[in-house]
């Protein structure tokens, strides 16, 4: 397995296409079926905000094999409007879509570990980890 | 069209198909028919030479191009086995016409280019149209069929319904569910409708949207709402997400989904006792003294 492999995020299905390859890729570290539904629903999340609020963008999966620990990182990248408000799109309910606005947040939850950076006009950048237990 | 030109292609018609099937024989082991039988291969090549000739002796004809093209796609084999071969086709033609010709200068050569992709391009163009033409029609075609699947309403019985949903849920599908989901309940007058997710892979925001917000439309008509087949994992992910499905009631199996169905229309289940019956005859044999 390469460490790194990306989707690019262009259409809905595309969506699709991230979460499958990143679920095959966690299943290959080991991680179980709960784990497994974790990283592909968080892959859905940010896959989804890409294709909702950028339009066009990837999501890159670089699996983390150190000494003692194993994990997966899922980094969402796109050239989108940005987000201006980081802590308020962390709320849960926001949303500017009429969604249920628990994406992101839920993101956080999924995983281990959880990063935002975002500049206006720039673009978007949301890495999560999961580590293998 | 030059009339001279293509009296030579005609009478060197085995010549050029010999070329040109060689040629086209090397594109098989370098690519996409490397799995396709020999035989197969050989029969389709020489109907697709027949083809090519029979459209340059009359002209381009259409029957034969079309029933051809729609062989080359219930074959399954690539648009490019269509185009490549005519490519071959062009330049084995073009080979073969110089060789007969005593002196070439410029303007003969200008001549035969010229006539040889008046033959070629009506046939590219029409084997490319019906190609893309029927494939369209067959992706329509599934699109349909796909959609009558993928949100089925099954009138278990009176007063129940079940929606089973298997595979992806995308926005179009969503809608789907919402629409078939309303107009059935009304049409088979439905006092509980079950919508199962055994089958669905990953439910993120976007799927348990859809479903709350059709549980909560199923609710306005006057029908209650169950989600069936929560499997652990989901039931862990939604609970993760922050998700409350608590509006309405929710079961892991499919099976405990329709028993509470049942019992909210006052029904249950009962087995049959068989047991009691065979009883009952031991009982009366008994009697009899038999
Ligand atoms: N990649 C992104 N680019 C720009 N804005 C985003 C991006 N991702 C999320 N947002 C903003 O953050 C809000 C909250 O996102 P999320 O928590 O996923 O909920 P939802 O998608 O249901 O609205 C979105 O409504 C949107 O305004
Ligand atoms: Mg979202």
């Amino acid at each position: 397995m390469e460490p790194h492999s990306f989707i690019g995020i262009k259409k809905e299905w595309d969506i699709v296409g991230a979460r499958q390859l990143g679920r095959e890729i966690a299943r290959k570290l080991g991680f179980g079926t709960v784990d497994q539904a974790r990283i592909a629903t968080a892959i859905s999340e940010i896959a989804r905000n890409i294709y909702l609020y950028a339009e066009d963008g990837k999501v890159t999966f670089e699996t983390i094999e150190g000494m003692n620990h194993k994990g997966l990182r899922i980094i969402a990248s796109d050239n989108g409007p940005g987000i201006d408000n980081i802590s308020q799109v962390m709320e849960d309910g926001y949303t500017t879509s009429g969604g249920l606005g628990a994406g992101l947040p839920g993101v956080k939850r999924l995983m281990d570990e959880f990063d935002i950076q975002s500049e206006v006009g720039k673009g978007t950048i949301v890495t999560a980890v999961k580590w293998l237990r | 069209m030059d009339e001279n030109l293509k009296q030579i292609a005609l009478d060197n018609r085995e010549s050029i198909v010999e070329t040109w099937k060689n040629e086209v024989e090397k594109l098989k082991s370098q690519n996409y028919t490397s799995t396709i039988s020999d035989e197969l291969f050989e029969s389709t090549n020489r109907e697709f030479a027949n083809v090519i000739f029979e459209s340059i002796n009359d002209g381009g004809s259409t029957k034969s191009v079309e029933l051809f093209s729609e062989k080359i796609i219930n074959l399954g084999w690539p648009l490019s086995y269509i185009t490549d071969g005519l490519q071959v086709f062009r330049r084995a033609t073009i080979d073969v016409i110089l060789g007969t010709t005593k002196k070439v200068d410029t303007d003969s050569l200008s001549l035969i280019l010229t006539s040889v992709d008046q033959w070629v391009e009506p046939i590219i163009r029409q084997l490319v149209n019906e190609y893309s033409g029927s494939w369209e029609n067959i992706v329509s075609l599934q699109r349909v069929a796909l959609q009558e699947l993928s949100a089925p309403l099954i009138p278990v019985v009176e007063g129940i319904t079940v929606m089973p949903l298997i595979g992806t849920i995308d926005t179009e599908r969503a809608k789907l569910i919402m629409e078939n989901l309303l107009d059935g309940v009304i049409r088979h007058n439905s006092e509980v409708v079950l919508i199962d997710i055994t089958g669905v892979p990953v439910v993120d925001t976007m799927v348990a949207h859809h479903i709350i917000q059709a549980a909560e439309a199923v609710r306005l008509v006057g029908a209650i709402c169950i989600l069936s087949g929560i499997r652990p994992e989901i039931a862990q992910t939604i609970v993760n997400l922050g998700i409350d499905l608590e509006k309405f009631p929710t079961k892991n199996t499919l099976e405990k989904g329709f028993t509470s169905a049942l019992e909210m229309t006052n029904r249950k289940l009962t087995d049959l006792d068989t047991k009691q019956h065979f009883d009952i005859e031991q009982l009366i044999k008994s009697i009899k003294g038999v």
